[in-house]
């Protein structure tokens, strides 16, 4: 029995609901605005491009967990702190105490998963918001990030990574460079210049694809398939979307949340590690922010914040146009300080779309 | 008839010093109606809840299929069969109908080593189903948040039937429609009573449960009052006995029969 009063659906009104739309329109116009005025200024030169698709990388790999634990119905917001935390543990373990680079990485690894699981059981076990048991971490991991590192070395920056990590088979996963060989062969038929001088006179400018970019595409398609295609995903959906209905149905909600909350931390240690190597240090103040900017691109990527609605791809769309404006930025020679004016507006302008997108899905006034 | 698919004898349930249930006697046999009648508070969601396995009742005995069976939790009475419809958390609005029909046992196909959801089991089945319930939805993946609130308790009703429940509870599944999606909504639980599934239809409107009931249990004050077949018992009686007073006839009375 079909109601002759529900209107046909329109192609683009079932665009629409897809909850990628806006961060596809978004990114569209990001790029179109920034071939425009900084079509000549080497931002879309191999060089320029590798630069903001680091930076893209890299708000991408922490998104992806903001992203599944945004649907699942919660919120870390310690994520930033994680990364500082995480950055130091490695860097104390393998300078300060000898302990080989992988050892350390895989420590870090335990550790931060641990503390994700240590967060979700107390969002699950007290009922309290994640907002605020992740806030108490925001604190208590910057504070003994800060505090173990000045213990251990006096300073809140160790270095000395660099050294370490040659040849350190697990250090490659996060710091290396990968598919050399075709970059050189892009360099050798024109598409990327070489270095004209200099001791790396003949290779290519942009050396191959760094390691934190496969990262992030990694990430990106697992959390795409776990949460659109697998039973997982559906649960993911359906504890965010209303706990109660999923427990009545049988769906291990806590398990699903602590799962999430586990993985946000995961992305978090891939970021430090990446980061600590790219740099061959630590330093305490790492990730200052990172778990707002997170939200952010999740948001602009079209998930709720209520949870219950979102999309992995959103979120690395998202995340491009956060690493493209801010970078573009810089390339442009814009007012850096105007870039936090355009997050907040553009933040502002995500939320109020989803809002209206959500009452269309669930046909609410 | 044949013996009952699950029956509760004597069922009391106190939560600290308040009794909510005081001996409540109620049964459901393969293919039929049952109604339990009661006014607000006279206990019907407490029962309800212990039916489906949520609270564990303080005295008395439950059987299923003559066997005394006590339920841990929501999941003992589902792996017994007995489904339960709640009023309001059935559904979740942002998921597409196959998602929410599917939760919890998602119909899964191998790739290599991994396991994804097959949708194209799940949307197919899911259409059937809810054709066989008189609805034919435009596509399964639209969102449960635009279907009318009787559709979404015939997707929850289509959904517990196709996962094999015996018994079908309903918790006021009429109360907040409108006539016309009432009517299919009562057109369904005879569809599903036709089946052999014994349905438990918990109301407190008594021409809703005239319409479709084989059997009446009225409830109040956490007692239920005795059984009456179809045919035995008016509706004002009905009426009469979940009000548990005379006031009411007398107020009916004034008012010309109309409540």
């Amino acid at each position: 029995m079909t109601d002759e009063r529900i209107k046909q659906v329109s192609a683009l009104r079932r665009a629409m609901i897809r909850p990628e739309l806006g961060a596809t329109a978004g990114t569209l116009l990001v790029f179109l605005f920034f071939l425009l005025i900084a079509g000549d200024s080497g931002m879309f030169a191999p060089a320029g491009i590798q630069n903001w698709t680091v930076v893209s990388a890299q708000f991408a790999i922490i998104a992806v967990g903001a992203c599944l634990l945004m649907i699942a119905g919660e919120f870390d917001i310690s994520v930033g702190s994680m990364i500082g935390f995480a950055g130091i543990v490695i860097a104390i373990l393998s300078v300060q105490w000898g302990l080989p680079v992988w050892v350390s990485i895989l420590a870090a690894f335990v550790i931060c998963v641990a503390l994700g699981w240590v967060n979700g059981m107390l969002v699950i076990k007290t009922g309290l918001p994640s907002f605020i048991v992740t806030l108490a971490f925001l604190y208590i991991l910057r504070g003994l990030t800060i505090w173990l590192s000045i213990l251990t070395t006096r300073q809140t920056i160790i270095g000395g990574v660099k050294d370490l990590v040659q040849n350190d088979w697990l250090a490659f996963l996060f710091g290396g460079v990968v598919l050399k060989d075709l970059f050189a062969w892009f360099a050798d038929i024109g598409l990327i210049e070489k270095f004209v001088a200099g001791t790396r006179a003949g290779q290519p400018v942009v050396e191959g694809l760094p390691m934190l970019v496969v990262w992030a595409v990694v990430l990106v398609i697992f959390g795409h398939v776990l949460l659109t295609r697998t039973k997982f995903g559906n649960w993911i959906f359906a504890s965010g979307g209303d706990a109660q209905a999923a427990r009545y149905v049988g769906v291990p909600v806590a398990r699903v949340k602590i799962l999430m909350f586990m993985f946000s931390a995961f992305c978090a240690c891939v970021f430090a590690t990446c980061q600590v190597i790219e740099f061959g240090s630590a330093a305490a103040d790492r990730g200052f922010m990172k778990e707002f900017e997170a939200i952010i691109c999740v948001v602009i990527g079209g998930t709720l914040l209520t949870g219950g609605y979102g999309s992995v791809i959103g979120a690395a769309l998202g995340a491009i146009i956060f690493g493209v404006v801010q970078q573009g930025l810089f390339f442009t020679g814009g007012e850096s300080s105007l870039f936090r004016v355009f997050l907040g507006t553009i933040l502002l302008g995500a939320v109020l779309f989803n809002t209206y997108i959500r009452r269309m899905i669930t046909g609410e006034r | 008839m044949s013996a009952p698919l699950i029956e509760l004898k004597s069922i009391e349930k106190h939560f600290g010093p308040v009794i909510a249930l005081s001996g409540v006697t109620f049964d459901v046999k393969a293919g039929e109606c049952h109604c339990l009648l009661g006014d607000n508070g006279a206990g019907k969601s407490t029962f309800i809840k212990t039916m489906s396995g949520v609270h564990k009742p303080s005295s008395g005995e439950i059987l299923v299929d003559g066997k005394k069976i006590a339920f841990e939790s929501p999941r003992d009475a589902m792996a017994a069969g007995i489904a339960t419809v709640y009023q309001d958390l059935a559904m979740i609005p942002l998921m597409s109908v196959t998602r929410n029909f599917w939760m919890g046992r998602e119909p899964e196909k191998r790739f290599g080593p991994f396991k994804f959801i097959d949708f194209d089991k799940a949307n197919k089945v899911t259409l059937e189903e809810m054709a066989s319930m008189g609805i034919h939805l435009r596509g399964a993946e639209q969102a449960v948040g635009t279907l009318s609130g009787g559709e979404r308790q015939t997707v929850a009703i289509a959904r517990a039937v196709y996962f094999g429940a015996k018994v079908l509870i309903l918790d006021e599944p009429t109360s907040a429609l409108g006539v016309r999606q009432t009517s299919n909504v009562l057109a369904t639980i005879d569809k599903v009573r036709k089946r052999g599934i014994g349905v438990v239809f918990i109301t407190h409107n008594v021409r809703h449960a005239m319409a479709v009931g084989d059997r009446f249990t009225v409830l109040n004050r956490g007692k239920t009052l005795g059984t009456a077949k179809r045919g035995e018992v008016k509706p004002e009686e009905l009426q009469d006995l979940m009000a548990g007073g005379k006031e009411l006839a007398e107020l009916e009375g004034s008012l010309g029969g109309t409540i």
